[in-house]
């Protein structure tokens, strides 16, 4: 096999191919429509779906039809898309799968309603003939407040099982056997959930979902008492456009803060702006610990690990307690960002933090699981982020309200959403990274970085990266890594040898927060979110202010909350972490 | 002794149904690479109807091991694998302990796999996941076996009685004959029958003493995946597929009975990965156990299902239902 290239005709068209490719991969990329579930550019092939039919010319033994996920191309092969074999047997097949299917009417799951019907239109699937067996065994399942399995919907078509197997957690399997099997979790005590969604962000029938709250989001809306401020995270405005057709990689930043007005949120902030926070807080204790290091083993011990992924913090604190204070204290940014509006923004406008509702927009489910968190309450059990909404609930919010996104005009964020580059690169994995450093470069030596990029730390999706990083003579050495897979392998290194690294970035999602589980469907493949991970950088690129230790406003809040008592600046700045059972 | 040659002279096929050349996989696997490479005695027997293998391997256990071992020193290794029911386990385990036990001295290698008792079970991809500690589900055949199997290394599964004629064929007392089940309505033993690979299935059950006197058809081949063949065409059959005669009287079990045991049986057994076979089967036979009546029998749909089935599903046992209702339907219903 390899890259030789060879020539085979789907649909009497020549089409030059990798002999190594299978059909479905080379028709999907030559722009044909072959509908499936199951198959995954990204996972390994399962074929059990059998949507994917498409028939084989032979001249010498007769056509056949067969499924082209798993058919390795051959030279000379012809292939035929639509005929009226494949028509027949793909109906039945595509009306057996999902019989009994969409009846799911509330704002979200319409969603996949409305993906579905398309298709059912499409290849006129009446999903109404059949029903599909109800007597089943496996139950609805809540993975805490972030994601749930509903098996009633579940078509088996083992997405989820193959990718949270594939970023190294394996919570999700398969109980039962013929009509019977469906979806359901992990029993074993040793083996938990970690809320990053990726089960979320492949399912293609909902039956993982993340729990959305858009019927309260709607409620909260029109509620004339409170004041409602959005906040968003940098991934979702590199993303958010793919789930109007627009190209993956295009930056719908300014549609989106219009969005949000149209929908009647009362302030447009951004979590960038938050993240320009987290990034001085956590600096100034990573440049703590490596003095602290330097008098020989007093306070915190290195590596240094951030803390901004809730999904690591889980992974962390179930099944590396060891390594809690290795975490570093800074609260993460949606959470900076929610105690900085209830407080001292609110001090500002004269507003009860009690009237206030923050909601933040995350290209993550785990979010819903950290805003939840006892310890990001204050007051009479105030939350610092109310309600957590993914990209795709945004989505669907947006297409409930008929909303057409593509053609908005561009708007502006309020004051207190202002934010440099530094702040809008966390979504990308070792973004985190290149922003602590550029301030760290700073507290440790009062310049600003020469060159302001790190081009080494950045890091794709895939294996975790290295780096040595010069801080004016020191070497700092780092490292960047995305998925617990890779997490573990560091984890490894570690424990052979405690001094390897100084500071790491860890990331639940593969690539980070662009390739989330809370990100647009179907399915956000490697290819898209490199095109997400090129638009991020656009955006730090393009800013005047690209330090975070140069946003006034992010300066200006950390400044009124060191002057606060101690316990709320504590609060608003940092935490701490504590082990967690299963299901905690 | 050149084993392959003599097992290509005597035309020796897989008798778990199948009909595949055994040279063809001994070849394969011969010449593929692998540090390793593993033999598999396929005693699953999970099909209807089907129980000629419990037949060989309480009578002739010591051949099926020898017929293990023989193929083992062809393909140079010593590792192998019985995978077997937990029924037939539970009674034969210390006969199979003992028939093993000699091989020991020479370091050859006899694994049990005990299986939960399944039709799926005796699939071949469903074996080497199993083995392997994954779901008990098929492979892609894409990866042939012979190839890539266990743990990725070449592998040869053998039906049990393919391994019994295996050592015959190295004995020289390959007679060219093959075991064959006949049992039902209005008979009450089961017989083994050992004949002549090409006797009709009216010499096979006249052999048996089980010519019925009454309207009958008969399952042959396994009766799930197996041909149907009307009573006046016993004569111009010949034996084909797994050694399997079931004799059903057509006042006894009709085509509702027929049917309803065929599709109850696929729901059963159906493993579930694919969309055709797990949705297919589970629609049929919630069809079907609601007709009372052999006229309201919704044979569009019923084809139409069948038709999905036998031509989409991932793997042999979904595609296996196409034989026994079409040739029911022709052959006995005469449609």
């Amino acid at each position: 096999m390899g890259d030789k290239l060879i020539k085979l005709f789907i649909n009497n068209k020549e089409i030059a191919a990798k002999e190594g490719d299978t059909l479905l991969k080379v028709a999907l990329n030559n722009g044909f429509d072959i509908p499936y579930y199951c198959y995954h550019p990204d996972l390994p092939i399962d074929g059990n779906c059998r949507a994917c039919l498409i028939e084989v010319v032979d001249e010498k033994r007769g056509n056949w039809i067969t499924t082209s996920c798993n058919l390795q191309i051959k030279e000379g092969m012809k292939i035929l898309l639509e005929t009226e074999e494949v028509k027949k047997l793909r109906k039945q097949t595509l009306e057996m799968l999902f019989g009994g299917h969409m009846d799911n009417c509330d704002i979200y799951r319409s969603h996949y309603c409305r993906i579905h019907s398309e298709i059912f239109k499409k290849y006129g699937i009446d999903n109404k003939k059949y029903d599909r067996d109800q007597d089943i065994h496996q139950k609805f399942h809540k993975m805490n407040v972030a994601v749930e399995l509903d098996p009633s919907i579940c078509i088996n078509c083992t997405r989820c099982i193959r990718v949270c197997d594939k970023i190294g957690i394996g919570y999700l399997k398969f109980e039962g056997t013929s009509s019977k099997k469906r979806i359901t979790y992990n029993k074993d005590p040793k083996v938990d959930c970690i809320y990053c969604g990726q089960c979320a962000a492949n399912c293609p029938t909902g039956a993982a979902r993340e729990q959305d709250c858009l019927e309260e989001i709607s409620k909260i809306l029109k509620d004339p008492k409170k004041i409602v401020l959005v906040q968003t995270a940098p991934s979702v405005r590199v993303s958010l456009g793919e789930e109007f057709g627009m190209e993956p990689g295009s930056n719908v930043e300014g549609k989106m803060y219009t969005v949000y007005r149209k929908l009647g949120f009362d302030k447009v902030f951004d979590t960038n702006f938050a993240a320009d926070v987290t990034t001085i807080i956590e600096a100034e204790e990573l440049v703590e610990r490596l003095h602290e290091c330097k008098k020989m083993g007093i306070g915190h011990p290195l590596p240094m690990f951030t803390s901004c992924c809730p999904g690591w913090v889980k992974f962390v604190e179930f099944y590396y307690p060891e390594l809690i204070p290795n975490l570093t204290t800074a609260n993460p940014p949606q959470i900076h960002a929610g105690f900085a509006y209830k407080t001292w923004w609110a001090e500002k406008e004269g507003v009860a933090p009690e009237d206030i509702i923050v909601v933040s927009i995350m290209p993550c489910t785990a979010k819903k699981y950290e805003a939840n968190k006892e310890k990001f309450r204050f007051g009479n059990n105030i939350k610092a982020v109310d309600y957590v909404l993914t990209t795709r609930e945004l989505a669907a919010l947006i297409r409930h309200h008929n909303i057409d996104f593509p053609t908005l005009e561009e708007g502006t964020v309020d004051k207190y959403g202002k934010y440099g580059g530094a702040g809008a690169i966390y979504g990308a994995s070792g973004g985190v990274m290149e922003a602590a450093l550029r301030s760290g470069y700073n507290i440790l030596t009062g310049k600003d970085l020469p060159g302001i990029t790190l081009e080494a730390v950045r890091n794709t999706a895939g294996a975790f990266k290295t780096a040595d990083i010069d801080i004016d003579g020191t070497i700092l050495k780092v490292a960047v890594a995305s998925t617990p897979r890779e997490a573990r392998k560091l984890i490894e290194e570690i424990r052979k040898n405690p001094n390897k690294y100084h500071y790491i970035e860890i990331m639940a999602c593969p690539g980070g927060c662009i390739g989330g589980g809370g990100q647009p469907f179907f399915p956000s493949t490697k290819a898209i979110v490199e095109k997400r991970r090129g638009a991020i950088y656009d955006i730090d690129e393009a800013k005047t202010i690209r330090f975070a230790y140069k946003n006034p406003i992010a300066v200006e809040f950390i400044e009124w909350a060191k002057k606060q008592p101690k316990e709320k600046r504590d609060k608003c700045l940092y935490t701490s972490y504590s082990q967690k059972k299963k299901f905690e | 002794m050149d084993i392959l040659q003599k097992i290509k002279d005597a035309n020796i096929v897989g008798r778990g149904g199948a009909d595949f050349p055994a040279w063809r996989k001994w070849e394969t696997a011969k010449d593929s690479e692998g540090d390793v490479k593993y033999v598999i005695c396929n005693a699953s027997e999970g099909e209807l109807g089907v129980f000629k293998d419990l037949y060989i391997l309480r009578n002739h256990l010591d051949k099926v091991i020898k017929g293990m071992r023989i193929l083992m020193d062809f393909l140079e290794t010593k590792e192998s694998y019985i995978n077997i029911n937990k029924n037939y386990y539970e009674e034969l385990s210390s006969e199979i302990s003992k028939a093993t036990s000699s091989y020991k001295g020479e370091e050859y290698n006899f694994h049990i796999y005990v299986e939960h008792p399944s039709y799926i079970g005796g699939e071949t991809g469903t074996i080497l996941n199993s083995i392997e500690g994954k779901k008990p589900q098929p492979r892609s055949k894409r990866v042939r076996t012979a190839v890539s199997g266990l743990f990725g290394k070449p592998t040869i599964v053998h039906n049990v009685e393919t391994l019994f004629d295996v050592c015959s064929v190295y004995d020289g007392t390959f007679e060219g004959k093959r075991h064959s089940g006949v049992f039902g309505d209005g008979f009450k033993e089961k017989k083994i029958i050992y004949h002549p690979i090409n006797w009709t299935l009216k010499q096979v059950m006249e052999e048996a003493k089980m010519i019925p006197d009454f309207d009958f058809y008969v399952h042959v081949g396994g009766s799930a995946s197996g041909s149907v063949f009307d009573g006046d065409q016993i004569n111009d059959e010949i034996m084909t597929g797994v050694g399997s005669i079931e004799i059903f009287d057509k006042n006894k079990r009709g085509t509702l009975k027929f049917l309803k045991r065929l599709f109850a049986f696929y729901t059963k057994e159906s493993c579930g990965k694919c969309a055709p076979c797990r949705e297919g089967a589970y629609q049929l036979n919630q069809m079907i156990q609601k007709v009372t009546k052999e006229s309201d029998i919704d044979w569009d749909e019923i084809l139409r299902i069948v038709e999905v089935m036998e031509r989409i599903s991932f793997c042999g046992l979904g595609k296996g239902i196409g034989k026994p209702v079409h040739t029911y339907r022709k052959n006995v219903l005469k449609k």
